[in-house]
């Protein structure tokens, strides 16, 4: 149990290269926080440097009160789950759970407790003696976790540990995950690529892009406050459609380079006549019964089932694609249709991408 | 192959047959002409079944030797080879091991240098370097010794390769795994990476132990003293004996002798050897 600060953190390669540019976090005790972002963003490179696989260029990483900078891996009281799971492939579940806590010159009797408690939380005990090749993904991948757990560890850090699953095994083992840290209560920091993954277990995310982290919030307020065009971008999906437009006289609305309108909700006078991007969600376009607002010309319908997806050009705009959802279904054979925003549309300035 | 053609079953097995045969009869004719005495040989018609002297021809190889070669016991040669070959085997597995694992899990100045040295000294077998490398055993008064008899051929640059290419396919991860449960280098190299190159070791060590056991033109140079002479030496000696004809029966004696303890390696090896050819357990 413990807080984790990372203050200035930055990375720079001995070949130059500046892979993170000064990452300020602080991570309350308990708390789960996901680093997500493209690839190449740099948020399995931050994640080593907290583990001490990495070292740091500049700044502090603080564990439970102490700057671990310095430290080996082994002594920042961390524990880590890989991506390909990295357990020994010649020992036995047990002595893989136990090897860490042996190097630690634990007595027997209490590393016997800790594995055995550890196996009973994720169902292991039947697989005790078993190699890790004659394991599935998803039990392996529990391994991986009960060697995590033994150690109690003040944080847990997770590097993608769920890309290796088929989809359906990612989603039970999201879940699982999620509710071993609450139960727990320790805090991890978590790494993924997978949107769905950090909006659904983040208790906070961290959306990095090319070293920086862009924004850090709750999934809830990056997701009706994304700070920046790539945020707004990056979660959600579909991703958010986003429109070129000038602010109309008086701030009450935006009108679009394609001829369309969309009104604001709230009037932004002091922006009238500057040019932005407006960011709309497709789940906050809908279709209008009354013909007003504007007319997407469709390209490709796809049915979900519970949703529809409309993918489609503005009249007047044929270079961004649109794309709406609708609740239900939709009548094939339609060419066209009328569709407004609702009141949640978002401006952000175009030459920096920031919201405005 | 699923199908059912007769002809072809019966063709393939002949070749099958063919092939063992060609295989087995220098072996047959070896063990045939160590049962018999030396006049049957002699008289011109090979014998193709075993004779009555196997106890007395095998007794008198193990026992007093073949007089005219130096008269060494067999067994006292088989035991220097078996040393010889054993310190080999072993000697290059260790060191390459070694130099394999600081190549390629430490980052140390000089570090490709020291592998490409070492890699360009795999194109030199011991025959082309065999003058300097005698003059340096001799100096350090080595000649008539098993150091100076394995140890010259224990630098390898072949299994040092060999155990680079492997480690490279170790995942990073079990490594940085490693670090976080604890273990130091040495004992990431003991716990870790030694179990999992097990059956290459095992592969190599079979290659290795007949590499050392076949050794001639090395063993001929530096011992002089007939009391460190390897079984592959005292075989071509007793072919050459002075002033008489050869004692075949009994240098065809000493020859299955001397392809016993290679073949009791491969056999007790061979399950391992295979699975380190074919396998890899990651």
């Amino acid at each position: 149990m413990a807080e984790l600060h990372l203050n200035g953190v930055q990375k720079i390669y001995p070949n130059g290269f500046h892979a993170i540019h000064g990452i300020d976090l602080d991570v309350t005790d308990g708390e789960f926080i996901v680093l997500v972002g493209p690839s190449g963003c740099g948020k399995s490179t931050l994640l080593r440097m907290v583990a001490g696989l990495e070292t740091i260029s500049d700044g502090a990483v603080d564990i439970g009160g102490r700057v671990v900078n310095q430290l080996e891996p082994a002594d920042r009281d961390i524990a880590m789950v890989f991506q390909n799971y990295a357990l020994y492939p010649h020992m036995k579940v047990y002595d893989n759970m136990a090897y860490g806590l042996r190097n630690r010159g634990m007595a027997k009797d209490e590393i016997d407790r800790r594995v055995r408690e550890a196996a009973g939380i994720l169902e292991l005990e039947p697989l005790l003696d078993r190699r890790p090749n004659q394991l599935s993904g998803g039990q392996r991948q529990r391994v991986a976790m009960g060697r995590a757990i033994v150690r109690e560890p003040s944080v847990f850090l997770f590097d993608e540990p769920l890309s290796n699953l088929d989809a359906k095994l990612r989603v039970q083992m999201r879940v699982e995950i999620k509710r071993l840290q609450r139960r727990l209560g320790i805090t991890s920091l978590y790494v993924t690529h997978d949107q769905v993954e950090a909006m659904t277990m983040a208790d906070r995310l961290v959306v990095m892009n090319g070293g920086r982290a862009e924004q850090i919030g709750t999934p809830i307020e990056l997701y009706d406050n994304p700070a920046t065009t790539f945020v707004a971008t990056f979660i959600g999906s579909p991703s958010m459609n986003l429109l070129e437009g000038t602010v109309a006289e008086g701030g009450v609305s935006v009108a679009l380079d394609s001829g369309a309108s969309i009104d604001l909700p709230d009037p932004r006078p002091e922006l009238a006549g500057r040019p932005v991007t407006l960011g709309v969600r497709p789940e906050h376009l809908t279709p209008t019964a009354d013909g007003s607002g504007m007319t997407l010309r469709l390209d490709l319908v796809e049915q979900l089932g519970a949703d529809t997806l409309l993918h489609g050009h503005l009249d007047g705009d044929e270079r961004r694609l649109v794309t709406v959802r609708l609740n239900g279904h939709f009548a094939p054979g339609q060419e066209s249709v009328r569709v407004a925003a609702t009141s949640a549309v978002h401006l952000f300035d175009r030459e920096s991408g920031g919201r405005i | 192959m699923v199908e059912n053609r007769p002809y072809l079953t019966v063709i393939s097995h002949l070749i099958v047959i063919l092939g063992i045969v060609i295989t087995v009869m220098p072996i047959w004719i070896t063990f045939v002409a160590s049962t018999h005495p030396i006049e049957h040989i002699m008289d011109g018609t090979i014998p193709m079944w075993p004779g009555d002297r196997f106890f007395e021809n095998y007794a008198t190889v193990l026992g007093s030797g073949v007089a005219d070669a130096g008269g060494i016991p067999v067994g006292d040669m088989l035991l220097n080879s078996l040393i010889m070959a054993l310190s080999i085997a072993i000697g290059k597995i260790a060191i390459s091991l070694i130099a394999a694992f600081a190549i390629v899990y430490f980052d140390f100045p000089f570090r490709m240098t020291c592998f490409w040295m070492i890699f360009i000294t795999l194109m030199l077998p011991v025959e082309v370097r065999i003058l300097p490398t005698f003059a340096v055993v001799a100096n350090l008064g080595m000649l008539n010794t098993y150091v100076g008899l394995s140890l010259p051929l224990i630098a390898s640059a072949t299994a040092t390769f060999l155990f680079r290419q492997f480690f490279l396919t170790v995942p990073e991860e079990l490594a940085e795994a490693a670090r976080i449960d604890g273990a130091g280098p040495l004992k990431f190299f003991k716990d870790i990476l030694l179990p999992l190159s097990r059956t290459n070791i095992a592969a190599l060590f079979v290659i290795l132990f007949i590499y050392g056991w076949n050794q001639y033109l090395w063993p001929l140079l530096v011992t002089t003293d007939e009391s460190f002479y390897t079984v592959v030496m005292g075989i071509q000696r007793m072919t050459q004996a002075a002033e008489s004809l050869p004692l075949w029966h009994l240098v065809m004696a000493t020859t299955m002798l001397a392809m016993i303890p290679p073949v009791i390696v491969v056999v007790v090896m061979q399950k391992l050897f295979v699975k380190g050819l074919v396998e890899t357990e990651k």
